[in-house]
């Protein structure tokens, strides 16, 4: 059974349809990701699942059970958890303020914020500034930590690398290889491939709200992609 | 061949037409088939109702300048009447003039305080700006302080010395203006500053980015506005003899009530303040025995509505039957031939 | 006109409206509400409280022990029932649903007790005062009154910022969407807010029915006296509160001096005045 199956996801913003029935299906321990040009829907995609946008309850299956039609407060609660894009941490709390609120569902797990700080040591020496006053890497960091709180089986990354340094985003994504280690299932969504296919098992990319093209990364054709991806 | 053209009237505008002037007509003569003065009292209750009513949809609804300081204007169109005819003894109607730019003209100096304050700042604002005025008007001797002023008889002859009479011209005084106001704010949704208002209500930066000049057009509605609501309130307190801050600057019942009827009736069309008007003098008259119960109601329905049919009475009815009786827009007809090509 | 007498004075009528206030300020805060039904609400405390003393015989002070998880149990259901429903469409809903609840309130109250004034009774504490060297004479009730103010926000201050909860609250008013993504329920959490915000309420509505005669109109006016309290300190920050309620205290005192009449037009003039000088107040917090 997979851990995150979605049948025929379709998802609008007022009138306009930004998916088109998707049907993704994601196994326990897998790293996938999604990529696509501007407007393709994958971070659409991703606020559905995350409860974000409102969905009928059989589209979005987690753990074999509809949920489709839940919350994000309850999803979180079953082991979803996202790193939003453009990171969204709360101003006004400390970075270890913002890592407790990650926790706020008190999910248990592996992760707490001693396990955090030991994946991030930086964030220990910040712990008690405001996160408006991290850098862009720093704040990434405080973001996957704060999604890590949740404990979740499944974690949703949006646009992890958006805006950071080529050397910032390697020790981000090494930081994943931890996260994965620790069995959690990982959707990255990135509009630079390279790193997302390098960091995944198994891609699909989106083009125009449909869903395009489905493979293995280890057996990618970068011909294929580049037709999926712009349409060609 | 038949041109494509444009066109504002829709069907059920000119059959609203059709049975509205009857009605109009037989209001208008109405002292002189039946001059009741108790219904003549409502009738012309009900008109100045509408008329605030018109006037704030015309604020809130559709230049997004939600006041709850109205008060304020009919409050002073009220007093500069009590003064004017009293202490100044100025002539009844030069004073009825008067009392509508007096108001216009304070509510410049209050615009430039309150119009640098955006939404519920702006909202409390007002309020307070009118609160100031009432108390004023308790402070000043010569307004009779904090138990007010009454109009003499003397004052009242000025009219006509025949009792029956000046029930009967003030009650065509409230129709007229009802209609004038009516008619202003008509002509101003339909001008270009009609265009500009509906552009801002949908989005300020998005306007202001296309050259309307925001600031101008809310300005002006702003003027306009506080000017008819004086004169209003200079008619109102005419008929109620006796004018006091407490009843002057009374917010629950200029503009309170007001909200209520606009939103209940449906807040940015023309029409709902006649449907929201309409609800509030019947529930009123109905459950006159039962103290102030008409109120909660009133209050209990606004609640309803605003979350349940946030368009109110009359969008409701607008969206089930797609009919507009005073229709501002315009619509682009075309002709059968390149109909049917479609 | 004796300048130490008019801020001592004035300052301590500051602890008044900043305990009118805090529950303003914290609707404000954590779900951008301006509820125009807040006067009310105090007014409608007191009564609740004048039912409890006539009923049990209760000190008003005790009957703070009825009073406060009545009102926190009152908004935890408002803000459930309606206010919720209001928080997503811009300015006019949520302001006309409390104006409809202030009405409802005050046409209520009337409907039930008339509009008689009554008044809570403590005895001697109300008139009680103490001399200080220079022929000052502070009451005792003032005193009293601005340290449950201070209390009061000192113990938000600590809900606020060493709390679960408060973390919470702080989190939902800065990005309520995120914080939905982090496992709250919003809706609770807003609930849980007006709940708490009904406690001081309470308080003050109490303390209020105490000082002064009180009759079902009363509360348009502590609304608007909460509310320049509010703004004058900024919006957001707690202890502004307490300085905007000071400084209106004080502007009000000294209006008062000079003439009896003047106190509340002296008031409104001040806020004004700096409402036109810093819109956003003397000690702005929250960002929009």
């Amino acid at each position: 059974m997979s851990l995150l199956e979605t049948r025929s996801l379709s998802a609008f913003y007022g009138d306009f349809q930004a998916l088109f029935g998707i049907n993704v299906s994601i196994e326990q321990g897998e790293t996938v990701a999604i990529i696509g040009a501007n407007g393709a829907g994958k971070t659409t995609f991703l606020r559905s699942v995350a409860g974000m946008l409102p969905t009928k309850p059989e589209m979005v299956i987690f753990d074999g059970k509809p949920i489709g039609q839940l919350t994000p407060h309850d999803i979180v609660r079953l082991g979803i958890a996202m790193v939003p894009e453009g990171r969204r941490l709360f101003p006004s709390l400390t970075v270890e303020e913002n890592l407790l609120l990650g926790g706020h569902s008190e999910r248990p797990g592996p992760w707490s914020l001693k396990r955090v700080y030991e994946l991030f040591p930086r964030l220990r020496d910040l712990r008690h500034l405001p996160a408006p006053a991290l850098s862009g890497g720093q704040q990434q960091m405080a973001a996957v930590g704060r999604a890590l709180m949740a404990n979740p089986r499944l974690l949703l990354c949006d646009e992890l690398s958006l805006g950071l340094a080529p050397v910032v985003i390697r020790d981000i994504y090494q930081c994943l290889d931890a996260i994965i280690a620790e069995g959690t299932t990982v959707v990255l969504v990135e509009q630079d491939i390279n790193r997302a296919l390098d960091a995944s098992t198994r891609f699909y990319c989106f083009q125009e709200g449909h869903l395009a093209l489905t493979a293995p990364t280890k057996d990618f054709n970068r011909a294929a992609i580049t037709a999926a991806y712009f349409g060609l | 061949m038949e041109a494509d053209r444009v066109e504002r009237g829709t069907r059920a505008s000119r059959a609203f037409a059709v049975i509205a002037a009857p009605v109009l007509v037989a209001l208008v003569t109405l002292p002189w088939w039946w001059g009741d003065p108790g219904w003549m009292r409502l009738i012309a209750e009900m008109a100045y109702y509408l008329a605030l009513a018109q006037l704030w949809n015309l604020l809130a609804g559709y230049a997004g300048l939600v006041s709850v300081g109205q008060q304020a204007y009919v409050g002073l169109g009220g007093y500069a009447l009590f003064y004017l005819t009293g202490p100044a003894n100025v002539n009844l109607y030069l004073a009825l003039l008067l009392a509508g730019p007096f108001a216009g003209l304070i509510a410049i100096p209050v615009s430039f305080a309150v119009f640098r304050l955006r939404g519920a700042y702006f909202a409390i604002g007002t309020w307070v700006v009118s609160e100031v005025f009432a108390l004023l008007a308790s402070l000043i001797l010569v307004l009779g302080a904090g138990s007010g002023l009454s109009l003499t008889v003397p004052i009242l002859r000025q009219i006509s010395s025949d009792r029956d009479v000046r029930d009967a011209v003030l009650y065509l005084m409230s129709l007229a203006v009802a209609a004038l106001v009516f008619a202003i704010v008509y002509l101003l949704l339909r001008s270009r500053h009609g265009l500009a208002l509906t552009a801002i209500r949908d989005s300020e930066p998005a306007s202001a980015s296309l050259g309307v000049n925001t600031f101008r057009t809310k300005f002006i509605v702003y003027l306009v506005t506080a000017a008819c609501t004086g004169l209003i309130g200079a008619l109102i307190f005419l008929q109620k003899l006796r004018i006091s801050p407490e009843a002057g600057f009374s917010i629950n019942d200029w503009t309170v009530v007001v909200i209520f009827m606009v939103v209940i009736g449906g807040i940015g069309t023309l029409e709902g303040p006649f449907v929201g008007m309409l609800i509030y003098i019947m529930l009123r008259e109905l459950l006159a025995d039962y103290g102030t119960i008409y109120l909660i109601l009133m209050g209990a329905i606004a609640i309803a509505v605003m979350l349940k049919a946030p368009f109110g009475i009359w969008g409701w009815v607008v969206q089930r039957y797609n009919v507009q009786l005073f229709p501002v827009g315009r619509r682009l007809v075309l002709t059968a031939s390149k109909a049917s090509e479609r | 006109m004796n300048w130490l007498n008019i801020l001592v004075q004035g300052g301590l009528l500051g602890g008044f409206y900043a305990l009118f206030a805090i529950g303003l300020s914290m609707s404000f805060g954590i779900m951008r509400l301006v509820n125009i039904a807040h006067g009310d609400l105090i007014v409608l405390s007191a009564y609740v409280a004048l039912i409890v003393t006539e009923s049990t015989g209760l000190d008003p002070f005790l009957s703070t022990i009825v009073v406060v998880p009545v009102m926190f149990a009152l908004g935890y259901a408002l803000q459930r029932g309606l206010l919720n429903q209001t928080l997503s469409g811009g300015l006019l809903p949520p302001l006309l649903v409390t104006f409809g609840i202030s009405i409802i309130i005050q046409n209520g109250l009337l409907q039930i007790f008339g509009a008689y004034d009554h008044r809570l009774k403590e005895g001697a504490i109300e008139t009680a005062s103490l001399q200080l060297p220079g022929g000052l004479a502070i009451g005792a009730y003032p005193i009293l009154v601005f340290a449950v103010a201070v209390f009061a926000i000192a113990s938000m201050q600590l809900l606020f910022y060493r709390t679960r909860l408060g973390r919470a609250f702080r989190a939902v008013s800065d990005d309520a969407d995120t914080a939905e993504l982090m496992g709250i329920d919003n809706r609770k959490l807003f609930a849980m807010a007006l709940g708490i915000a009904m406690v001081f309420t309470a308080l003050a509505g109490i303390l209020f029915g105490i000082r002064t005669i009180f009759a079902p109109s009363a509360g348009p006016i502590r609304l608007i006296l909460a509310f320049e309290a509010v703004i004058i300190g900024g919006l957001g920050s707690l202890w502004g509160t307490l300085i905007g309620g000071v400084v209106l205290g004080i502007a009000q005192t000294i209006g008062a001096a000079l003439d009896p009449n003047w106190q509340i037009l002296a008031g409104h003039l001040a806020f004004l005045a700096i409402l036109v000088a810093r819109p956003s107040g003397l000690f702005p917090r929250t960002r929009d």
